[in-house]
């Protein structure tokens, strides 16, 4: 699953340990959804959809579509 | 976003409590687990009594470990939940094969000492280890 957290927190001037803090993760899982290495739950995803005041699927797309 | 950043907080060293509360509760099972080894032989000079009510100290303790481990564990986020469940997949899979193998090399007297149970033991805390440094790594 593709995502646009990196360039999202970017503009916000975030580092991961803030854009972490807020979605109540650690460091290292911001970095590893950012990474494409792991996907966040459905939960997570809202939360992060909220955070940055966007829907899911502006933040998160589907590879295989 | 103050409120969200009081939660995060909250959050954070709720995370930092239940790890020290973990490591509290493995050190004190790990002393009861200790006294109910050597007491009997150094302590109480292998009075029954005093060994049964060790073993069920060390056994109520044990109980509060795994259950301290269980609040750890619903309280990590969920990539570090995967990493462990990842991880005791790994050490039970490992210790139970490799476990029931060793057994039968014992009992068919392929080796020629007995297979301890703390062999079983440190062996799925190794596969442990290495199971979660793993998967720090992998999603490093």
């Amino acid at each position: 699953m593709k995502n646009r957290l990196k360039v999202l927190r970017a503009e916000r001037d975030w580092t991961q340990a803030q854009l972490a803090a807020e979605l109540q993760v650690s460091r290292q899982t911001v970095n590893a959804i950012e990474k494409g290495k792991f996907d966040p739950s459905l939960p997570l995803a809202f939360k992060a959809a909220r955070l940055f005041e966007m829907s899911i699927e502006d933040i998160f797309q589907d590879e295989t579509v | 976003m103050n409120n969200m950043k009081t939660d995060s907080n909250d959050w954070a060293a709720n995370t930092a409590r239940n790890t020290l509360r973990l490591g509290y509760w493995t050190a004190a099972w790990l002393l009861t687990m200790a006294l109910a080894k050597f007491g009997p032989e150094f302590i109480w000079q292998m009075n029954t009594s005093s060994t049964v009510l060790a073993i069920l100290f060390n056994l109520a303790i044990g109980f509060g470990m795994i259950l301290a481990n269980k609040r750890h564990l619903k309280g990590l986020d969920e990539l570090h939940q995967k990493i462990q469940l990842e991880a005791m997949a790994l050490s039970l899979g490992i210790g139970l094969v490799v476990g029931l193998a060793y057994s039968n090399l014992d009992v068919t007297d392929v080796i020629p000492f007995d297979a301890e149970i703390s062999h079983l033991v440190i062996l799925m805390a190794l596969t442990y280890l290495a199971g979660v440094v793993g998967g720090l790594r992998k999603y490093r």
